[in-house]
């Protein structure tokens, strides 16, 4: 399969260098396909939600601070990278500056993929040199001031930015540093999984310990001890990233756009190097939850009888790869409730995948369950697990609802 | 004014379980397939989530996935002698609307004919000598063994979970004695049953029986199929036939085949697009595509180079016969083909009333049962008993839906006190041991088009002429005193016996197992279409469905049309494409 795309990417290069573009190497192009679909480019710059044109650009991408579109990738003159040389590539890439020297806004993930190198930067543009040229025009972004301004970026850039290389750990394996690597750069985990400022900048020591992106929790995924992902095995975060289904879950909404689209065609050894660096992060314990009132409990737990045991089974232990089990998961223990208060309330879909095509559904409960039910459930998902979580109250709910309501 | 599309490779006429299953291996052969839909789009979340599945109203009462006998129906006699009439709610049987049409509410009883079923006109022939004038029973033209690969295949598709009787050949303690051999076990093991099976089981052993559990499409245990999907456990609510599965146990076009198709860009599906005919070119030897309406009046003339009906039988063979693509039969000459041996089923059967033990029927599934095929086709002789076929002998535990399901004794009040105490009492008390009956075609029995009643295009119905024939009458007569047996070794208080008498009455649901009308055979002169559903007449049409069985075997008929239509489908690919004309000399 690899193979097929990798010498259709070639029939472009050939075609792109007979018009006078820079020469390309077809193992340059194939390094750069790689990279690319590790950096799951295409997710942001392609308008997913209008079948837009594979990495034309002009997703609209929601951020804290408004509404970005993004850029289009294709090497068109007027509209996409068709003038940019590989050193602006690699200044985009490696400083968040564009052609003309103005600053990106970080909802590009620069501040991780200033990791790669040179050579990396020139073969990821060397293989979007290979794409059809798309005339596609950018909206303008929607930004309050004064966002709006480019140069206000270069202030956030100071506080936030740091241009860095990579540097491998002598006393760790070399899949540990692969690992690190991968994660904290093309991979841009770090990106949704760690927890940010004000700014929207990393916080400190909130490094993969959970984020809120869109009002969905992504969940802590340190996976030593104590951490969000403690109980799955290194084989099993493969298997997440690799077919999109572990005994534990299933990827959706954004993490289901990643295995799709990124992770799914990334090689067994990458993954298993993610896998090897993500098992050894370890947690802080988890602070003692408040025990909820047993009238709660008893409420909860008759609702999740009526509700939820026909398919997440009457002891909570799911259908191992097809509905998850709630006695263990992370989305349902977490700190912060949004995921799985958005999933009840909203329904959630299973991501299809090459080797699992399924796109089994959890319908949603807004119309069935009102906010203190849906409270009580969690309420009794969360005291019940192996690592209590503390109570939901109905107005976090009843927040979810309204943000559902108005704007999705 | 008909709108001209751009050409496909194959467009199919309904899009359930066959219009699937064609469109599935055309599009993996790399045709560009295009599937046309009467009906709505639907899907688990968003149709029969388990959210509201189980909304009887909505689906029972109001007929929530069924085709809407306002926009067409078909009129119905019982001879040639009346007049027809439309059926304006339908009863007897329930055909399907929508994206997967029956497969998505039907309740997953999947088994295989006999071998000796697909042979009926000769096996009976040279066992008991020259079948009467008028039965118009014949051979389908394709033999078990050959179909045997694609049963197989089709059962692995969906799941299916039972016990094998017949291992290639060795006879397996625990299955079918009387199955055709199988090339393999089933994919699953069989569902867990109740009180009420364990008593049946029992009882039909005690009368020398050989029951063995019911082969179902609801599943036994988690499964993920040849093609990816996955199907999930059953949990036994009760709510499969009539009713979608919200818990993606129960296999249908939706849980098995659908997901991967639409992934696929040589694949389109247009719903709400009703195909009003099938255009011919060539003085009618080819043709040429089909013209269809969508739900704002527009018409379109969609060509293609193959054309599959995958609609209801009834639809399918409307479409011929609206379309003029083979000759009408003509039950005074017995001329013609199109619309001729209609056959339905015979249904008759006895409850179980106990007084102490609780059979819970509301802990059931669609498939979930024990069945007896001693009685079944020709697994026991026939000789002196003036009829061919028989049935299987079942007790299911389908469902104790609320607003369907209210069984009471013999000769309590149809309503008042007196009834609802008796319901009360009865409710999570009864068992039924049912008779799944054979319908043999004959001369009188048959499809045509109205000349009265029309639908809402102006297009004639087709009208259904038939009633239960001698054949049926002797078959449910002999066979029916064996379930009532049974029901009586199973330690109830009472039986009541529900035997099928008279004419058929076209108002009581009984089965929505209508077939014939486009019939297979080795024959022009008998057969619509050839052993591979193509077309006599017209070499680039294929039909699939029940409405290629030459008559009706005592089974549920979806194990076969998958069979059949995995058959017809390898024969396009591999007979066909090569080399694109008839696939059999007349």
């Amino acid at each position: 399969m690899i193979r097929t795309i990798a010498a259709a990417g070639l029939a472009c290069a050939l075609s792109a260098g007979a018009s006078g573009a820079q020469e390309l190497s077809f193992s340059q192009v194939d390094r750069g396909r790689y990279l690319t679909l590790a950096g799951d480019c295409k997710a942001c710059h392609t308008d997913l939600e209008n079948d837009g044109v594979p990495f034309a650009g002009g997703r609209a991408l929601g951020t804290p601070f408004g509404t970005i579109y993004s850029a289009n990738l294709t090497p068109d003159d007027e509209t996409g990278l068709g003038l940019w040389s590989r050193e602006d590539f690699y200044n985009a890439l490696n400083e968040g500056i564009d052609r003309e020297g103005r600053h990106l806004y970080p909802a590009m993930p620069y501040p991780y993929f200033t990791l790669m190198t040179r050579d990396q930067t020139d073969a990821i543009f060397a293989y979007l040199r290979t794409l059809e040229p798309v005339h596609a025009e950018e909206p303008e972004n929607d930004l309050p001031f004064p966002l709006d301004i480019r140069l206000s970026v270069s202030g956030w850039k100071l506080l936030f930015f740091e241009d860095k290389s990579f540097v491998s750990m002598q006393d760790r394996s070399e899949a540990w540093n692969r690992g690190r690597y991968l994660v904290d750069g093309p991979l841009h985990c770090g990106a949704c999984h760690s927890g940010k400022n004000l700014l929207g900048a990393d916080a400190d020591g909130e490094y993969l310990r959970g984020g809120v992106l869109e009002n969905w929790y992504a969940p802590n995924i340190r996976g030593g001890e104590n951490g969000g992902i403690a109980d799955w095995t290194a084989e099993e975060i493969v298997e997440f990233l690799k077919i999109g289904r572990t005994s534990h879950t299933a990827p959706m909404q954004r993490m289901g756009e990643v295995v799709a689209l990124s992770t799914q065609h990334l090689s067994v050894e990458d993954l298993g190097a993610v896998a090897t660096y993500l098992k050894s992060l370890d947690d802080d314990l988890p602070e003692d939850a408040d025990t909820p009132d047993q009238a709660r409990l008893e409420t909860g737990e008759g609702l999740y009888f009526d509700n939820c045991a026909a398919c997440h089974a009457a002891d909570r232990s799911g259908v191992p790869y097809f509905f998850a089990p709630l006695d263990s998961s992370n989305k349902v223990v977490a700190d912060d409730p949004s995921t799985a208060i958005r999933i009840i309330l909203g329904g959630a879909r299973a991501q299809p995948t090459e080797a699992v095509p399924s796109m089994l559904a959890m319908p949603p409960f807004a119309w069935k369950l009102n906010d203190a039910q849906i409270a009580d459930l969690l309420t009794y998902l969360r005291a019940t697990g192996p690592r209590p979580a503390a109570p939901v109250s109905a107005g976090q709910v009843a927040e979810m609802r309204e943000y559902l309501a108005e704007e999705h | 004014m008909t709108k001209q599309l751009p050409p496909v490779d194959v467009v199919l006429v309904g899009f359930g379980w066959t219009g699937a299953i064609y469109a599935e291996k055309l599009t993996a052969a790399g045709l560009e397939v295009l599937a046309l839909e009467r009906g709505p789009w639907r899907d688990t979340p968003g149709d029969f989530a388990t959210t509201f599945a189980q909304d009887e109203l909505r689906y029972y009462w109001r007929h929530g996935m069924f085709q809407e006998a306002s926009q067409s129906t078909v009129t119905f006699r019982n001879n040639s002698a009346q007049t027809a009439l439309p059926m304006r709610h339908w009863g007897s049987f329930l055909p399907g609307n929508g994206v997967g049409g029956s497969g998505v509410h039907w309740n997953g009883q999947t088994y295989r004919f006999l071998p000796s079923d697909f042979v009926a006109r000769s096996h009976n022939e040279e066992r008991y000598g020259r079948l009467p004038e008028d039965m118009t029973v014949q051979d389908y033209g394709v033999t078990y063994e050959e179909l045997e690969p694609h049963f197989d295949y089709f059962e692995k598709i969906c799941g299916i979970c039972g016990k094998a009787g017949n291992l290639r050949g060795e006879t397996v303690e625990g299955g079918n004695p009387y199955e055709g051999a199988r090339s393999d076990e089933y994919p699953n093991p069989p569902m867990q049953m109740t009180f009420s099976q364990d008593r049946f089981e029992a009882a039909a052993r005690d009368i020398g029986l050989n029951p063995f559990p019911v082969p179902s499409a609801n599943m036994s245990r988690a499964y993920t199929n040849p093609l990816g999907l996955q199907l999930a456990p059953c949990t036994y609510c009760g709510f499969c036939e009539k009713h979608g599965c919200g818990n993606y146990s129960k296999s249908s076009p939706q849980t098995t085949i659908i997901p991967v198709l639409m992934q696929r860009p040589n694949f389109a599906l247009r719903t709400h697009s009703e195909v009003l005919k099938i255009e011919t070119e060539g003085g009618g030897s080819r043709t040429s595509g089909v013209t269809y309406i969508d739900t704002s009046g527009d018409t379109f003339f969609q060509p293609a180079e193959i054309v599959v009906l995958c609609a209801y039988p009834l639809e399918n063979t409307r479409l011929m016969l609206l379309s003029e693509i083979g000759e009408p039969y003509d039950p005074r000459t017995g001329e013609g083909v199109v619309g001729k041996n209609y056959c339905y089923q015979v249904m008759s059967g006895a409850t179980v009333f106990f007084d102490e033990e609780f059979t819970n029927g509301f802990v059931g599934a669609g498939a979930l049962g024990m069945v007896a095929d001693d009685y079944n086709g020709d697994n026991f002789d026939h000789s002196g008993l003036g009829f061919i076929g028989g049935g299987y002998i079942a007790c299911y535990t389908t469902n104790a839906r609320p607003i369907e399901s209210h069984p009471v004794p013999d000769g309590t009040p149809g309503w008042g006190a007196e009834w609802k105490r008796a319901v009360q009492a009865n409710y999570l008390k009864t068992a039924t041991v049912g008779v799944h009956g054979a319908s043999m075609a004959h001369r009188s029995n048959y499809l045509d088009l109205d000349p009265t009643y029309t639908d809402s295009y102006g297009r004639p119905l087709l009208r259904m002429t038939y009633d239960f024939t001698v054949n049926d009458r002797r078959l449910t007569e002999h066979i029916t005193p064996v379930a009532e047996e049974i029901a009586r070794g199973m330690g109830g208080r009472e039986v009541n016996v529900s035997a099928r008498r008279g004419s058929y009455d076209s108002v009581p649901y009984q089965t929505t197992h209508n077939t014939g009308g486009t019939i297979m055979g080795t024959d022009p002169a008998s057969s619509v279409v050839n052993r591979y559903g193509q077309s006599w007449d017209v070499p680039n049409l294929f039909v699939a469905g029940a409405g290629l069985f030459p008559q009706n075997a005592g089974y549920n008929p979806t194990g076969t049309v998958g069979a059949l239509a995995y058959w017809s489908v390898d024969a396009i690919i591999n007979q066909y494409l090569p080399q694109p004309g008839p696939l059999v000399q007349a």
